[in-house]
């Protein structure tokens, strides 16, 4: 479980060929949700294995992300979902209880006697050492999104859902933050699916992305960048060509505007 | 992407040394026109206490130049003394003793029963139905109101009175901690759901301390309320208490120990609301705007 060392990903994609998803959904549809509809999604999931779902605001990503944190209780629609019981959610906000200590957030709902040292070991994870006394107004914007994030690791999840988690952060605490989700998913290596509208975040984290359209998955796209970069560098703008292509924005011809990869477009605008 | 990140963290790392030159003001020609302050500069903290201030100067000045007269209105000097001669004689603290006692009371049942209701009726769909529309309908009757009927049941001993008291106290803290507990903010219960929390621990953990808030503010309007309730009933052939004192007074036309009696109702509700809040700012220390 607590893999010091994340594995490549030459071979991270050959286990995970022999290995049974975690996650499996099957024909899911959901109808009249608040935020959009699903119509027969397919969707498995291997332990390590970190998918981004993309798509417009509607397709469903957060109806599909929902579905599979058992949180719409009232939705109508059909479908398989396998999921395991032990998954944590991280929400775009922070989501921690104002009234609680930093550290009684990440164990909240969490038994056992260690489960206050699996906190403080949580937070030092996070980065956010000395902090446990604090109250969750004390810390900023992405200092509470990392104490979500150690709340939802301590848990040691099979699978982690997280619903554009760094959404409302600035642009330079979501760098950080991309570095500490990569490190912490490699370490723990549940499963994870991150709904995102943030092309390059995408493509920055996940092993595989799927573009949901109109309630369906409409591309199934492995990221698999080489690791030394002048390759790196063109292979993630082709494919972030490719992917906004597939979510009906089209880029700036690159002779008038030179591959600048720290360039950041927004694919809803 | 991957390539450029590295390079932009050092840069914002790389944080000047010194201010740079070229933000200081350069042309000096023309003052600057000031920005004018159009909101209110904070209050100090023991501003509010300038009207009262006023209005004791007002009635100084009125009693010393033979204004007011001091039948109607006495002096401030006589009312303190009067004051005196009440503690002295040890009937200030009786009466006092007894009015404290019985709001004491009232207050404590109508919390007591105002929280069991409101948990019973925030927390279960059913006990909403049975409860809810119950408390509607008697808030929209005075409280004071059904004192005759009060009367009429308990007689006109203690028990009617505190049962008045606990009556008028129970109302804001059902209504206050009731919409608390109604209104805990979806996101947090969805929380508590992927967190896996079991109902009791739900509430415990998120549901009470959340309604805390509302809880408090209705135990400040209940503790005023309690205070209201005990002036009436102390009125209503009641022979002992500041209310039964100010009666007293009324029949011998005794005005300063009317203003005493009044001036004991203030302070009590100021001390016991200040108390209150005293209690809101220990128990709510995470609320960062709290104490404002």
């Amino acid at each position: 479980m607590n893999a010091p060392f994340a594995p490549p990903p030459q071979s991270l994609a050959s286990q995970s060929l022999a290995s049974e998803p975690v996650v499996r959904v099957r024909g899911l549809s959901r109808r009249f949700t608040a935020k959009g509809v699903l119509n027969g999604v397919d969707l498995d999931i291997r332990r390590g294995e970190f998918v981004a779902l993309l798509g417009r605001s509607g397709c469903g990503k957060s109806t599909l992300l929902r579905a599979l944190a058992r949180l719409d209780h009232e939705a109508e629609g059909g479908g398989e979902i396998v999921v395991p019981e032990r998954r944590s959610v991280v929400f775009q906000d922070a989501r921690l209880l104002p009234w609680k200590r930093v550290l009684d957030n990440v164990v909240l709902g969490l038994g056992g006697a260690d489960a206050q040292a699996r906190g403080v070991r949580a937070l030092l994870e996070v980065e956010l050492p000395g902090r446990e006394d604090s109250w969750p107004y004390e810390l900023s914007g992405g200092e509470q999104q990392r104490v979500a994030l150690a709340r939802s690791l301590v848990r040691e999840p099979e699978v982690l859902l997280a619903d554009e988690p760094f959404g409302a952060l600035d642009a330079l605490t979501r760098i950080r933050m991309h570095a500490l989700l990569k490190r912490l998913s490699e370490a723990h290596r549940p499963a994870v699916l991150l709904v995102t509208h943030d092309v390059d975040e995408a493509i920055e984290l996940a092993h595989r992305v799927v573009i949901l359209e109109q309630g369906r998955v409409a591309a199934d796209i492995a990221v698999d960048l080489p690791p030394e970069d002048p390759e790196r560098s063109v292979r993630f703008a082709a494919l972030r060509r490719q992917l906004l292509g597939r979510l009906g924005v089209a880029e700036r011809e690159p002779t008038s505007h030179p591959a600048e990869p720290g360039d950041r477009h927004d694919p809803t605008a | 992407m991957r390539a450029h990140s590295p390079a932009l963290s050092t840069a914002v790392l790389e944080r000047p040394t010194a201010p740079a030159p070229a933000l200081r003001p350069t042309a000096a020609a023309a003052p600057p026109r000031p920005v004018r302050r159009l909101g209110v500069p904070p209050a100090d903290p023991l501003g509010w206490l300038l009207g009262p201030a006023l209005l004791l100067l007002v009635w100084t000045l009125g009693s010393m130049s033979g204004l007011v007269d001091a039948r109607v209105l006495p002096a401030p000097w006589a009312t303190a003394s009067t004051a005196l001669d009440l503690i002295r004689e040890g009937r200030l603290q009786a009466n006092l003793a007894i009015s404290a006692w019985r709001a004491a009371q009232g207050l404590a049942f109508g919390v007591a029963a105002g929280v069991l209701v409101a948990l019973a009726s925030g927390l279960s769909l059913w006990g909403g139905y049975v409860f809810d529309g119950l408390v509607q309908v008697k808030r929209s009757i005075p409280t004071l109101a059904l004192i005759p009927l009060l009367i009429l049941w308990f007689g006109i001993g203690e028990t009617m009175k505190v049962t008045a008291i606990a009556i008028s106290a129970f109302i804001p803290i059902y209504l206050n901690t009731h919409a608390a507990l109604r209104g805990i903010e979806t996101r947090y219960v969805e929380l508590a759901e992927t967190l896996g929390l079991g109902r009791w621990a739900f509430v415990r953990q998120v549901v009470l301390p959340g309604a805390l808030p509302g809880f408090l503010l209705g135990l400040r309007f209940a503790v005023m309320a309690a205070w209201l309730a005990l002036v009436v009933v102390e009125q209503l052939n009641a022979t002992s208490g500041i209310g039964y004192m100010i009666n007293l007074a009324r029949t011998y036309a005794q005005s300063d120990i009317i203003v005493v009696g009044l001036v004991v109702y203030a302070l009590l509700g100021l001390t016991s609301d200040l108390a209150v809040r005293q209690i809101e700012t220990r128990a709510l220390g995470w609320r960062r705007t709290f104490g404002r």
